[in-house]
């Protein structure tokens, strides 16, 4: 049942998540969906699905940080290898199962966003994501140099998870494991949005003056939100080097940090949803350009040449093709969508 | 470890930070006027070291015509990023505009090493004469002392510009504040236009002595990254705050990595030493040595 305009008659339904029943249906359907999907598809498919997951869980962490609190963070490749680390550390070298790898992950790589959060207190946009920018390359530097623990630059092998005896070693067991966790993080990110602290991130991104005069600790929630996307970022990160089942220094390099920005910021910043689109998009992009460029391989061997050369130069044209042209997002984009449709062919 | 390497240590720092100061300089001119923070700073630099060497090099131009070219390459290049680019972004969030000079970097970076390759390029013929000079009883190569001469002379006349010409004093007043600038007559959207040229030109030339050199190659890029702890320690308003910044975080990553190798046996602290320094100046001071701190009043 759809109404012409918002019809609601308490708080408790404004801020629910799904708010009509048409809704609750879509998104059951759309959950079969996920879990159909891998039968339908192939080997290299499935693989790009389950990256698609768990940059869904990077990229709603930094939407938290960036997007709701406003915070800019351009150390998100690093702290997903923080996480992969300790959760490779923790299965290959001290044995423990990915149980504990996992969780331990999120925590470490939490406390260690805290930390580079300090400066939070005292800094804003700019000088914040200067900030940021240092750590990456501090975290970086470790990542080679503390051969003890990271490998160097050997990397460090790392098994797939078990449960109860049974390895998840195909690609479509991970996938499913990788399902269950990715949609818990995501619907605690969207309810933790609905909460007195969700809201506090956004009053501390909107107006951080106003916030703090209506009593809202900026220190405590600047840092609480460094904290809860740098545990996405660590989850995320173990994720990614589990299935990966190798982890080296190259693969969180400040590139991974832009490209998770990009996320946010072609999905939508400040939306859950947003985050999602954004993930599946550029996880998508890099396949889809390959693919074109075979296809012209045959007839048009030297564009093909000129595309490879280009591919990077192709993702931050779209970068700032999306910043100039669709500055809200995605997410923004599909409500317009969805307006107007809503009330075709009387959209008013 | 001896005096002597010590002082070879400082001195090679202040070789390279020079350079940093010349990025640091372009980076500033663009903060200072219009607010705008250049991630694309290391590109512009190696655009215009790569352009030099092709009408040097692969075009067999000599090289004080080919200076003269690269600088009208490197304004029309800055004219095109600043009104395709720049100007549809004003008044949009602050991580609108990183993320966008971001995309442009990517996109110069590939252009880059789409047309050039990867490789390393070699200046054939050098500019600057490759004699040695002693100072203080240390061999200098006399191409570095040139580097650094040409730096602070750029670095001079900037200085000079901002305090005296007309121009200059327009760009701080628009710096200051757009609205009243513009009452005042001034265009403030030439004022974006001449700062992106200003800092486009001080980049590439900087690219070019780097290239000297170091030779070129695609990771040239990496000097505008040390733009930041420079600009941060000096300020990032301030273009003496630059110039000092970057001359200090030349020294003092070069100081780091000698001491880390002699005590600790810990190889390449120089990539990282400028981003601890940074952060250790951001906790300190973190509008720098020179810049204006901003007073947020309710």
């Amino acid at each position: 049942m759809h109404y012409c305009g918002d019809y609601r008659t308490s708080y408790v339904k404004d801020v629910e998540i799904f708010q009509t029943p048409f809704v609750r249906v879509c998104m059951a359907l759309f959950l079969v969906f996920l879990l159909v999907l891998p039968f339908l598809l192939k080997g290299e498919y499935q693989w790009i699905l389950l990256q698609i997951l768990i940059a869904s869980i990077g990229a709603v962490g930094i939407n938290i940080l960036t997007g709701f609190t406003g915070q800019i963070s351009l150390g998100q490749g690093a702290f997903l290898g923080v996480g992969a680390y300790t959760s490779a550390y923790i299965t290959a070298k001290m044995g423990l199962s990915f149980w504990v790898g996992v969780p331990a992950a999120g925590i470490v790589t939490a406390l260690c966003g805290m930390v580079f959060g300090i400066p939070s207190l005292r800094l804003k946009g700019l000088y914040l994501a200067i900030a940021t920018l240092a750590s990456q390359f501090i975290l970086e530097w470790i990542f080679v140099r503390w051969e003890p623990v990271t490998g160097g630059s050997y990397g460090i092998t790392i098994p797939r998870p078990t449960l109860a005896g049974f390895t998840f070693a195909s690609d479509r067991s991970y996938y499913f494991l990788v399902l269950v966790i990715a949609v818990a993080m995501i619907l605690f990110a969207s309810n933790l949005m609905r909460t007195k602290t969700g809201r506090a991130f956004m009053a501390v991104r909107d107006h951080y003056i106003s916030a703090e005069i209506m009593g809202i600790s900026l220190y405590k929630y600047r840092l609480l939100s460094f904290g809860i996307s740098s545990f996405y970022a660590g989850v995320a990160g173990a994720l990614y080097g589990h299935s990966l089942k190798f982890v080296t220094s190259e693969q969180f390099n400040i590139e991974v940090s832009v490209v998770y920005l990009a996320m946010i910021i072609i999905g939508g910043l400040g939306s859950v949803l947003g985050s999602i689109y954004g993930a599946i998009f550029m996880i998508l992009l890099p396949k889809v350009l390959s693919a074109l460029t075979e296809v012209v391989q045959a007839d048009l061997p030297s564009i093909a040449r000129l595309a490879i050369a280009f591919e990077h130069g192709i993702f931050g044209l779209i970068i700032v093709l999306f910043l100039i042209f669709e500055p809200d997002g995605l997410a923004h984009r599909w409500k317009m969508v969805k307006a107007y449709w809503k009330l075709y062919p009387f959209s008013y | 470890m001896t005096m002597q390497y010590l002082l070879q240590l400082v001195i090679s720092g202040l070789v390279i930070g020079s350079i940093y100061s010349a990025v640091a300089l372009g980076f500033t001119i663009i903060y200072k006027s219009t607010r705008v923070v250049n991630f694309a700073q290391g590109e512009l630099l190696m655009v215009g070291a790569y352009v030099c060497f092709a009408f040097v090099v692969q075009m067999g131009v000599p090289f004080w015509a080919a200076l003269l070219l690269t600088v009208l390459f490197g304004m029309v290049l800055a004219l095109f990023v600043e009104r395709l680019i720049l100007r549809p972004m004003i008044g949009e969030p602050i991580i609108s505009i990183i993320m966008v000079t971001i995309g442009l970097a990517l996109v110069f970076r590939s252009i880059v090493s789409a047309v050039w390759g990867t490789e390393i390029l070699v200046y054939e013929p050098k500019l600057f004469p490759q004699e040695m000079l002693t100072i203080a009883g240390l061999p200098v190569s006399l191409e570095f002392v040139w580097c650094f001469v040409l730096s602070l002379f750029l670095l001079a006349v900037f200085s000079v510009f901002f305090k005296y010409s007309k121009a200059g004093v327009a760009m701080r007043a628009t710096a200051f504040s757009q609205q009243v600038a513009q009452s005042m007559g001034i265009s403030v959207k030439q004022i974006f236009a001449l700062s992106w040229i200003i800092s486009a030109v001080v980049s590439g030339i900087g690219g070019v002595l780097i290239g000297n050199i170091n030779g070129i190659n695609s990771s040239l890029y990496h000097f505008g990254l040390k733009v930041f702890p420079a600009t941060i320690l000096g300020g990032l308003d301030s273009i003496l705050g630059a110039a000092l910044g970057g001359l200090i975080v030349g020294v003092l990553e070069n100081l780091s990595d000698g001491f880390c190798k002699a005590y600790f046996d810990l190889s390449g602290v120089k990539e990282v030493a400028p981003y601890v320094f940074l952060v250790i100046i951001l906790m300190i001071k973190p509008y720098g040595l020179f810049g204006t701190k901003e007073i947020e009043r309710v």
